[in-house]
């Protein structure tokens, strides 16, 4: 694509998640007219209406375009630091991570409420993510990318076994367990909003600024040293910022897969693969996804929800794939 | 080291030889231990008799109907995962790409989900439901993935795609059910080889025996593929052919023994690594991943028969050993300061 066009597609993308994200406050189960929902979104009237907006809607929202653009960013960093384009963020045991301190949270903490898991979810993807670093930066002090590849799966594999022993050890956690493992933005108030927005809007910008080393980092450590970036450093601070991103993302809506996989695909096929472009394209992407599926999520099988997590599958996939056919992938 | 006899020469890695050697027989002496202990211990000449057909009715039952059943299951399902991995794998150049990742197990998990859940099947009509369900998936996603030809890497993105779906339709399949329900899909995802019998050995006996000659015959060429399509090409491999082959058998391995067993997670992805790094050869090496996969299985169900009280599924266990066993390895290679 031709450098002024991406940069006029970025602007059509972000112009995309205005209306994506008016909708989404706008749309839902109560019925409000749009003059209404202009008037109690600035003035909080206690009305009914003035509630579901500031309580419900907007929060959700706004948590949706902050999870969908870390579950984005962190993807295209994932995949750009392991030069791996079968990489998703969980890879590094993130997601897994998050999940096994969940289960062991409600099986032995018997913790249930939705914000208390977000805390043990975080310090778990935290957790396994530097176990994943150290064993793949083991190797003479350089964590090459197939040595992450590989410690992400061998560390995925064994909590993927423990999770699954727990699980059917003890059914009470199964049944509140395969409710957050779905993935949904549903019922989380300001409160979990709040708790996860400083870590999500302080990765952003760390993984935006790792755009040009990433450039040069893609032909190799050798050539990416030569070009004169800090090969250690870049890949301690894109370890930290898929950690932040993705750990918080998961901590607060639960384990999405795909947006992380599937975007930063879609983008490199738009931009081709130069990271300044992909970072932001997918940055911006990936919460129109998000919230757009949210949205459908919730009005498709009124006044039931389904989750994001499965709709998010569900557009983004047939569009994935339609991508695919329509051009050769991006490879590295 | 080159063997040459008359007009036959085969070049044998040593060190290959003697890990798969060690493997086989270390797979077999824990297909011993299985047979011999549990609630009911045996000696194993009594097995041995039993086996011929010369035990007593109550051993006859303990062993040719229980115990036998379970480890060939156990090492069939094991070595063809491992095979699947192993090809697909060398395939796609890429460590990621073995059937966990790229799913076409969540095909099959659909497919046995929906009998499960739905109609409540048994235990033959979950494995042809997974059967069909990881067929059809594969058979989608080559569909999906032609265009004057089918690009290996383009295929891999489009079962991701797929597989996403039908992840999350499981997912949904899953919270919608009764908790009973949801446990029984749970463990059949999970793998278990709790409950096989010959009724699940015969079936899988007749296709590994007929996918057995077709993987020899390509598994050669993986080698040559691996160089690039443009140096197997100029080396005589009709390259399109044989991918296309490969795929089809990996695809196959795998949705065969998830029927049999259920979607083990994990040993296509970590057996043909392993078997890599203790053979340290170059290639594909599907033998010693074979019979790695062969050994995680068996020694994975033995674990979960003798350790826990309660039945859990293998699938548990395999990932257990195989992860730790991969990270230890990973840990031993940074104390001798290789790589």
């Amino acid at each position: 694509m031709r450098p002024a066009l991406r940069g006029l597609g970025l602007v059509v993308a972000v112009v995309a998640l205005g209306v994506v994200i008016v909708l989404s406050v706008w749309l839902g189960l109560r019925n409000i007219p749009l003059s209404q929902l202009w008037r109690v979104l600035w003035h909080h009237d206690g009305s009914v209406e003035a509630v579901t907006v500031h309580d419900v809607r907007l929060p959700r929202t706004l948590l949706g375009v902050l999870v969908g653009a870390a579950l984005g960013l962190s993807g295209a960093l994932m995949q750009a630091l392991t030069r791996n384009p079968l990489a998703d963020p969980g890879l590094l045991g993130v997601t897994l991570g998050a999940s096994t301190a969940v289960v062991a949270g409600i099986a032995f903490l018997g913790v249930s409420t939705v914000s208390g898991h977000v805390w043990i979810a975080f310090v778990g993807a935290a957790a396994a993510s530097v176990v994943v670093y150290l064993l793949g930066a083991s190797g003479r002090g350089r964590a090459t990318p197939e040595r992450l590849v590989l410690a992400g799966a061998a560390i995925t594999a064994t909590l993927y076994a423990f999770n699954s022993a727990m699980l059917l050890l003890s059914p009470q956690s199964f049944g509140q367990f395969r409710f957050w493992e779905v993935g949904a933005l549903a019922g989380r108030g300001s409160d979990v909003l709040a708790q996860v927005a400083p870590f999500l809007l302080a990765g952003i910008p760390i993984a935006l600024l790792l755009a040009r080393p990433l450039n040069a980092l893609a032909l190799g450590d050798q050539v990416g040293k030569a070009l004169g970036a800090h090969v250690g450093r870049t890949r301690v601070l894109g370890v930290v910022a898929v950690t932040v991103l993705c750990g918080a993302a998961t901590a607060a809506a639960g384990p999405i897969g795909f947006v992380g996989l599937a975007v930063p695909h879609a983008a490199r096929l738009i931009v081709g693969s130069d990271q300044r472009w992909v970072l932001p394209y997918s940055a911006v992407l990936a919460p129109i996804l998000l919230v757009g599926a949210d949205i459908i999520g919730r009005l498709v099988i009124a006044p039931a929800e389904l989750q994001v997590g499965i709709v998010t599958a569900f557009i983004g996939a047939p569009v994935f794939i339609a991508l695919c056919r329509r051009s050769s992938p991006g490879r590295f | 080291m080159i063997i040459r006899f008359r007009a036959v020469s085969l070049r044998v890695h040593p060190r290959s030889v003697t890990v798969v050697i060690t493997l086989l027989l270390l797979t077999f002496v824990l297909a011993a231990i299985s047979m011999t202990t549990g609630d009911f211990p045996l000696s194993v000449s009594e097995v041995v008799r039993t086996v011929l057909g010369f035990g007593d009715p109550a051993t006859e039952f303990i062993v040719n109907r229980l115990r036998l059943p379970r480890v060939l299951i156990a090492i069939l399902v094991g070595a063809a995962l491992a095979l699947s991995g192993a090809v697909l794998q060398s395939l796609t150049r890429n460590p990621l790409g073995s059937p966990d990742f790229i799913g076409f197990a969540h095909g099959s998990a659909t497919g046995a989900l929906i009998v499960i859940l739905l109609f409540q099947g048994s235990m033959a009509e979950i494995s042809l439901g997974a059967l069909a369900g990881g067929m059809l998936t594969a058979a989608l996603a080559y569909l999906l993935a032609f265009r004057r030809g089918v690009q290996g890497f383009r295929l891999v993105l489009i079962g991701i795609g797929l597989s996403a779906m039908l992840l999350a339709a499981n997912n949904y399949l899953v919270t919608r059910a009764s908790l009973t329900g949801a446990i029984a899909a749970q463990t059949w995802i999970t793998g278990t080889l709790n409950g096989r019998t010959w009724n699940q050995v015969v079936p899988l006996l007749i296709a590994l025996a007929l996918l057995l000659p077709p993987t020899v015959y390509f598994g050669q060429k993986l080698a040559l593929l691996e160089l690039g399509d443009d140096k197997a090409r100029a080396l005589g491999v009709p390259v399109e052919i044989t991918r296309l082959a490969l795929l089809a058998i990996s695809v196959t391995l795998a949705a065969v023994a998830t029927a049999a067993a259920g979607p083990i997670a994990f040993v296509a992805l970590t057996a043909p690594q392993l078997a890599r790094k203790l053979t340290a050869a170059p290639g594909s090496g599907l033998t010693a991943a074979a019979a790695t996969g062969a050994l995680l299985l068996v020694a994975g169900d033995l674990a979960v028969q003798r350790l826990f009280a309660s039945p859990l599924p293998v699938g548990i266990l395999t990932s257990a050993i195989g992860g730790t066993y991969l990270a230890w390895l990973l840990v031993r290679e940074w104390r001798r300061g290789r790589l």
